[in-house]
């Protein structure tokens, strides 16, 4: 039997509706029509107003009738909407006195903040209309997307190799040879290459849906157009980002993100989403109307007494994340994408900000971590905190964890950086570093370090080792943007050079970071194209760049084919190595009764770890009768450690009896020698050690 | 342009030609005619495209649907597609659900 709720009550100008429901919130399909739902805490009133698409003026505007709210959810169904063609806002009535915090104006259309896809930015960085009164419209989507047997794949946090890349440089530069460049088709395209380098995580910079032209401008000198490339400006949470998916333009954004993620997971690649819940596109008291300035203001943002916007983020103002109404669109909004997108893990954007209280302070106790970290449907995501803000937070190692929250370990980055460029006294910070960090993670485990040397935020690896100084003059700012903390250590020269010995020492390091990343205890995190030293030239914010300054040049795969080898055996040696992925804190004791403790220090020679404040060496020994606490057997791995400008002899630890040291890698020696495929590594020489060159590392298996 | 669709049904094998826009107002029409040969119980799908210059989000969901309501037995060979029309399936990733076909042979088909 049909429901009795299918047909019209009402009509209005031609258009038929009825009182709609009030869950879910945004626009719904049912049958035959849309439900839509708007919720706000101070409106008195609120209009539907409905689009042909792309169409300056609206076909009819509907306020709702009284009957029609509930609380404070105004819900309405509308019939026989031309599903593809339609787009729709809000007006919505209420005060305006910005000193109490309400900024209602309702000669704003405004966007749905729950709208699933956004129109008005199409295509990447085509003009827009700007006399358009209505910039950012929502969209109707569908969404029984076929994903046959696809579901997030559940990877073992401890067995992950994250990569984090940019959806519109990965494949944007001509050289990628992919049918449509800088979009998700354009990364399925690319997903042998990502096998093939052995990553199973793929981590997008922000894919909701962003205005590219926002703060956009002429660079003053070079007349060069700068955008918000990377995308850390919100417009809608619910919305992939339609300059980002060759479909856009016909609006199928949507499926073609979908179809994005069902193609990883088939090949094994897990896919987080990077997101940015501290603030929006809307700015502050000076910024636009686009959503929830009009909607709600209060409720959504973090305001100063006098009604002005907190500026936690850097950005101008400050989502009201600790707001229950707030808290729970955000857990809404991660749902959605867990379940409809199938997203295996978050990555928080400042995340810190989501532990400061609506007067700013920070939680010891945030409700809205706490939500997210024992949400049902999140349950098996990855959750992931950039554990600091802009307000001066900075919660690395005390991140509030529910047993859940994993953190970007800034503190392994910096350690590892100032280790490499030869620094002293740092062995001990690396020992720390190279087991989980378990001096912050305690309680928490390794697997709550997210392990990384470099990020979009900051330099290259490549530029890592060739600049001293950030060089963003094309950001136009003056080079005042930017990190000045670098740690970096150009190697003699600053910039490109010819000198085949400057050269030769770079590369010598790069290599140097991608082995101690990928075998330290935790999750390790690879910067796109790091793997064959992608360069922004110096740029270490090149976040308004939509060029070759921030482009993945395909031809370095070929031109750095070496160090893409590298990468790619450090990463399948990882995969082969339970020893290298524990799940708990190793203990440096004999636990097993194995006759070898989990972890042994050491240094030139085998047991005398040189822990003064002028070492420059470092060794360690990982058993393999205690992989995992012994759960499972492994072979030996031995790791030794030279960032001296001189060689030194390392003598490894005795193996059990009848097994023999195999060199794996070894980054002072020329490619294709410096790194082997696991399990046909050349046995050592002389089985008594080796010379470890200067500023290099070498990794051996014991069988 | 409008959408029209013909079927037949010959040898258990449900052929459909779809000309024109295949948009949200016109996947009812492709749907109803799946749906009646559906109760047939086709043991193949042919969906003959050459003609077809548009699909939207609507006609792509109507593949689907015809998928589903056929069951996973039964293959579907979708024939002559245009280049916008490849590049929607591609990009949704529909090819990797039906077989793609420049022309369609039914006897050579038979064989395979």
């Amino acid at each position: 039997m049909d429901r009795v709720d299918i047909y019209p009550t009402h009509e209005y100008q031609g258009y038929k509706f009825r009182p709609g429901k009030p869950f879910p919130f945004g626009a719904t399909s049912v049958p035959g029509g849309v439900n839509f739902s708007i919720y706000s805490s101070h409106a008195a009133d609120c209009t539907l107003v409905l689009f042909d698409k792309g169409q300056p003026q609206p076909k009819v505007e509907i306020r709702f009738p009284d009957a029609f709210r509930i609380g404070n959810v105004w819900s309405m169904i509308v019939f026989d909407l031309d599903y593809e063609n339609t787009e729709y806002g809000y007006r919505v009535d209420g005060p305006f006195s910005p000193e109490e915090g309400h900024r209602f104006d309702p000669s704003k259309i405004l966007l749905d903040p729950y709208a699933r896809a956004i129109g008005g930015r199409d295509v990447w960085a085509v003009q827009p209309n700007w006399n358009d009164a209505y910039q950012h419209r929502g969209r109707l989507v569908y969404d029984d997307f076929d994903w046959d047997e696809d579901h997030p794949l559940e990877t073992p946090m401890e067995d992950l190799v994250i990569y984090e890349a940019h959806v519109r440089s990965f494949t944007r530069h001509p050289s990628s040879g992919v049918k449509f460049p800088g979009t998700f088709a354009g990364i399925r395209e690319k997903i042998g290459y990502l096998k093939e380098l052995g990553i199973n995580c793929l981590e997008l910079m922000p894919i909701y849906e962003f205005d590219e032209w926002e703060n956009g401008k002429v660079h003053p000198d070079t007349g060069e157009q700068l955008f918000n490339y990377w995308g850390y400006s919100t417009l809608g949470f619910f919305a992939p980002k339609a300059g980002y998916a060759a479909m856009g333009k016909l609006g199928m954004q949507v499926d073609e993100f979908k179809a994005l993620v069902k193609e990883l997971h088939r090949n094994g690649i897990e896919v987080f989403l990077d997101v940015v819940f501290n603030h929006t596109a809307e700015g502050n008291e000076q910024g636009p109307y686009i959503s929830f300035k009009g909607i709600d203001n209060k409720t959504y943002y973090m305001l100063t007494p006098e009604g002005y916007y907190f500026n936690f983020s850097g950005t101008g103002n400050t989502l009201n994340c600790n707001n229950p109404v707030v808290r729970n669109m955000v857990l809404d909004c991660l749902r959605y994408w867990a379940s409809e997108y199938h997203i295996d893990g978050f990555r928080f954007d400042l995340a810190s900000i989501l532990g400061r209280a609506p007067s700013g302070a920070p939680l010891s106790n945030p409700p809205l971590l706490e939500s997210l970290a024992f949400d049902p449907i999140l349950a098996k995501c990855k959750l992931i905190a950039e554990a600091w803000d802009a307000g001066g937070l900075y919660q690395v190692g005390s991140f509030p964890a529910y047993g859940r929250w994993a953190e970007w370990n800034g503190k392994y980055r910096d350690g590892v950086r100032k280790f490499l460029k030869g620094e002293a006294g740092m062995v001990g910070d690396m020992a720390q570093r190279l087991t989980g960090s378990p001096d912050m993670y305690s309680t928490r485990g390794p697997t709550a370090s997210i392990n990384f040397v470099t990020a979009h935020d900051g330099f290259t690896l490549n530029d890592l080792v060739s600049y001293n100084d950030k060089h963003n003059e094309a950001n136009g700012e003056g080079n005042r943007d930017g990190g000045n903390d670098n740690e970096s250590w150009n190697c003699g020269w600053e910039g490109p050079t010819d000198d085949p010995g400057i050269n030769a020492l770079r590369r010598r390091q790069l290599k140097n970071a991608l082995a101690l990343l990928l075998v330290s205890q935790g999750v390790p995190m690879i910067l796109m194209g790091d793997e064959v030293a992608r360069t922004q030239y110096g740029n270490n914010n090149a976040y308004n760049h939509d060029s070759e300054l921030t482009w993945f040049d395909w031809g370095l795969v070929e031109a750095n084919a070496d160090l893409g080898r590298f990468a790619s055996k450090l990463i399948a040696f990882r995969h082969a190595h339970h020893v290298l992925r524990n799940r708990w804190h190793l203990s440096g004791q004999d636990l097993t009764g194995s006759g070898y403790p989990d972890i042994s220090w050491h240094g030139t020679t085998a047991g005398q770890p040189d822990w003064s404040g002028s070492s420059r060496t470092l060794a360690f020994m990982l058993s393999g009768k205690n992989a995992r606490g012994g759960a499972t057997q492994d072979d030996f791995i031995y790791v030794a450690m030279n960032t001296h400008w001189d060689s030194h002899w390392f003598g490894p630890p005795q193996l059990p009896e009848g097994m023999r040291w195999h060199v794996f890698a070894n980054t002072g020696v020329a490619s294709p020698e410096d790194a082997w495929t696991p399990g046909q590594e050349p046995r050592l020489e002389d089985q008594s050690g080796l010379t470890v060159g200067e500023r290099s590392v070498v990794i051996m298996v014991g069988r | 342009m409008s959408f029209s669709v013909t079927s037949e049904l010959k040898n258990g094998i449900a052929q459909f030609t779809l000309v024109g826009e295949l948009d949200a107002a016109a996947a009812g029409t492709f749907r109803e005619a799946i749906e009646q040969a559906a109760a047939s119980q086709p043991k193949r799908v042919v969906l003959i495209m050459n003609e077809l210059t548009y699909m939207a989000s609507a006609g792509l969901r109507t593949l689907v649907f015809a998928k589903q309501k056929m069951g996973a037995s039964v293959d579907i060979y979708v024939v002559g597609v245009q280049e916008p029309v490849r590049e929607t399936l591609e990009m949704t990733g529909f090819q990797y659900s039906v077989v793609m076909l420049d022309t369609y042979n039914a006897a050579e088909i038979e064989n395979i």
